[in-house]
């Protein structure tokens, strides 16, 4: 019997056309649609997975806004049983230091043996809360786990490295972060999702937790962030006319003046 | 409106719509302007349990009913009747056939397949010179050695095979299909007791698609022109028995007409949620447009119409579920036909749907007239349902046989 807790995000979706927002710090969110961030959902298949080999539950923890309550509801559709949202308004505007911190004490003392969650969330791509978590519960941690045992209490991770791969055994608990690879997330399907929609959905606050309005949110983070830009977009390339032997001789020499590459 | 409908059916398509909002509704105004089927969403569907709601779990089925598909078929068509017309061909008359009529092995074969999403289904009756005159098909299926297909009203067995030779024209979902269920001529002499039906996998030699078809609406929804030369099945390949193709097609053509009933509830529904939503916005002489009687009339006519359309469509899916239920209670006894339910329902709601869509187009007047609302495309999409799966003059021959006229 695992206990097992999956730490999830909501993210906007990878086909959203993304602008940034009036006041240079977000991305506007209106008109685009939101899913679970894909890295978290290997992590719930994994979840799910281990639970239905050795039996346990798997609870969700998601700290986002009330949107989020949607990415929550697709990993319940895919197997999980029950979700802590950490939905209060002071939780919003933090880094990842309050994140972790959030999600360390929602999640200690709960017994839990292991927690997934992905190896980054790909909005900010900043991929720390996994191994911010671990380091605030006191447990060993995997990153970027392409593959994972669990038998007794030891977890055997592989994870790639450059150019290779790594094992790695820890003793639960511990934390896992999931690397794309680690198995193919299922589609949940229209029984499943009514499942879901039936299951609890637990709302906590700060309070709730024990932390203070100043621990949480944009209020406790120790970063913020101070401007947003889009990538440049590409502009247009050159075309060097002329004899073969002429044109390579003058792309060599912008290559080396002009471009400053070779 | 009470629809009578269960909390498990509010359910289903509660969820159902939640899907199409989020999953089809975004790429519904390019699906039209590329033509491009949605292959990957048509997958998903499959993968979801949206074609499988009518069918039992054995075959990959969700048990869900005939009433609980039509609402899902009419949630999706409210938000992309193209992807709804693919569903609900991929759901029922191809797939269907080989459910009701085929054998266990066929029905492992290709019906769990289809319901999950892995295979697509098409259903070849129409020809250039046989739609509406069902009766007339042309394409011929010749049996080539062995003693195994020669007997009428028999199934077939042995070592030879059918030659099938012919042309198909307007077959949804023709180009993308995995198999074609097809029907042919297998004894000439016979007449309309002489068509028998085939499953003809889309990979045998001598199948091909001449062309897809370019049309006013529904534009991502395939429909090709189909070709068979020398077609080679065997004779595990027969559906059913031989001689009974036509009676067959009738048969799971009751249950397409159910869906696209609710494909045209679909469709009227979006009229009017775009036409109120227009004449509670657009202002002229100082006030929203719906505020004059000329234009409230008009929606609430219109919404009464969508009503009836409604449960007029929901009552001829619950005589399905009777019909299927009593199937299955009395397995032999065929449990009866819902022809004449499937037929009103399938006209009344197409007829709505049309009109809907003329007084959305009216409402919005110049907007509606150019590209920039859907209301163009609400008419363009709704005209079919009109046309295919009998016309509205088909049904009402049909209704007027259930009346013993």
């Amino acid at each position: 019997m695992l206990n097992i807790a999956v730490c999830v995000k909501q993210v906007p979706d990878t086909e959203a056309r993304l602008s940034v927002a009036a006041d240079k710090t977000r991305i506007e969110e209106q008109g685009i649609s939101f899913i679970l961030n894909p890295y978290d959902e290997h992590a719930v298949e994994e979840a799910i997975r281990l639970k239905e080999k050795q039996g346990g539950t798997v609870t969700v923890f998601c700290l986002g806004p009330a949107r989020a309550e949607e990415a929550i509801r697709t990993a319940l559709a895919m197997g999980a049983d029950k979700a802590v949202h950490l939905a209060d308004a002071a939780f919003g505007g933090g880094d990842e230091g309050t994140a972790a911190a959030a999600l360390e004490k929602a999640i200690a003392g709960k017994s839990f043996d292991l927690v997934l969650a992905g190896r980054l969330a790909i909005d900010d791509a900043s991929g720390q809360v996994g191994a911010r978590l671990a380091e605030k519960l006191g447990w060993p941690h995997v990153t970027a786990v392409t593959r994972l045992a669990v038998e007794g209490r030891e977890a055997v991770a592989n994870r790639e490295i450059d150019g290779g791969s790594q094992v790695v055994a820890v003793t639960l608990p511990a934390v896992i972060t999931a690397q794309r690879g680690l198995n193919q997330p299922r589609y949940p399907k229209i029984p499943d999702i009514m499942k879901a929609r039936r299951k609890e959905v637990a709302k906590v606050t700060p309070a709730d937790l024990g932390l203070s309005g100043g621990e949480v949110g944009g209020a406790g983070a120790k970063g913020k962030v101070a401007g947003l830009a889009p990538a440049p977009g590409r502009s247009a390339g050159k075309v060097i006319a002329g004899e073969p032997a002429d044109a390579a001789r003058k792309v060599v020499g912008l290559l080396r003046d002009e471009a400053k590459v070779i | 409106m009470y629809l009578g409908l269960t909390p498990r059916e509010e359910e289903i398509r509660a969820v159902a719509r939640e899907f199409a909002e989020k999953e089809v509704l975004p790429g519904a105004a390019e699906r039209d302007r590329t033509g491009e089927f949605p292959a990957a969403l048509v997958r998903r569907m499959g993968e979801l349990g949206f074609y499988g709601l009518p069918y039992p779990k054995e075959y990959g089925g969700g048990a869900e009913g005939t009433v609980a598909y039509s609402l899902a078929a009419a949630e999706v068509a409210r938000c992309d009747a193209a992807v709804g017309l693919t569903m609900a061909v991929n759901a029922t008359i191809g797939t269907l056939a080989v459910f009701l009529f085929g054998t266990e092995e066929q029905k492992q074969r290709w019906v769990p397949g289809v319901l999950q999403g892995k295979l697509i289904s098409a259903f070849g009756l129409t020809e250039e010179g046989a739609g509406s005159d069902a009766a007339a098909v042309k394409t011929a299926a010749v049996w080539d050695g062995g003693g195994g297909g020669s007997s009428v009203g028999q199934g077939v067995g042995g070592a030879g095979q059918w030659i099938i030779n012919g042309e198909k024209i307007f077959i949804t979902n023709g180009s993308v299909a995995d198999f074609v269920v097809v029907a042919a001529v297998t004894d000439p002499e016979l007449g309309s007791r002489g068509i028998s039906c085939f499953i003809v996998p889309t990979d045998t030699p001598g199948f091909r698609v001449a062309k897809k078809f370019t049309k006013m609406g529904l534009r991502c929804s395939d429909t090709a022109h189909l070709i068979f030369e020398d077609c080679r099945v065997p004779a595990a390949n027969l559906l059913g028995k031989r001689g009974e193709g036509l009676k067959m097609f009738l048969t799971v053509l009751d249950t397409g007409r159910v869906g696209v009933a609710a494909l045209s509830v679909g469709l009227a529904q979006a009229c009017l949620e775009d036409s109120l939503a227009y004449a509670k916005n657009r202002v002229q002489f100082g006030q929203a447009i719906g505020k004059n009687q000329a234009v409230a009339f008009r929606l609430s006519e219109t919404a009464t119409e969508v009503e009836a359309a409604r449960l007029l469509t929901i009552s001829a899916a619950r005589a399905r579920d009777k019909v299927m239920e009593a199937a299955e209670k009395a397995p032999g006894q065929g449990g009866g036909r819902f022809t004449t339910e499937a037929a009103m329902a399938k006209m009344f709601a197409s007829e709505t749907a049309v009109r809907a869509a003329l007084t959305t187009l009216q409402v919005h007047a110049g907007h509606g007239y150019c590209l920039e609302y859907r209301a163009e495309r609400l008419f363009r999409d709704a005209k079919l349902m009109e046309i295919g799966e009998g016309t509205s003059e088909v049904q009402r021959l049909v209704i007027a046989r259930g009346l013993g006229l």
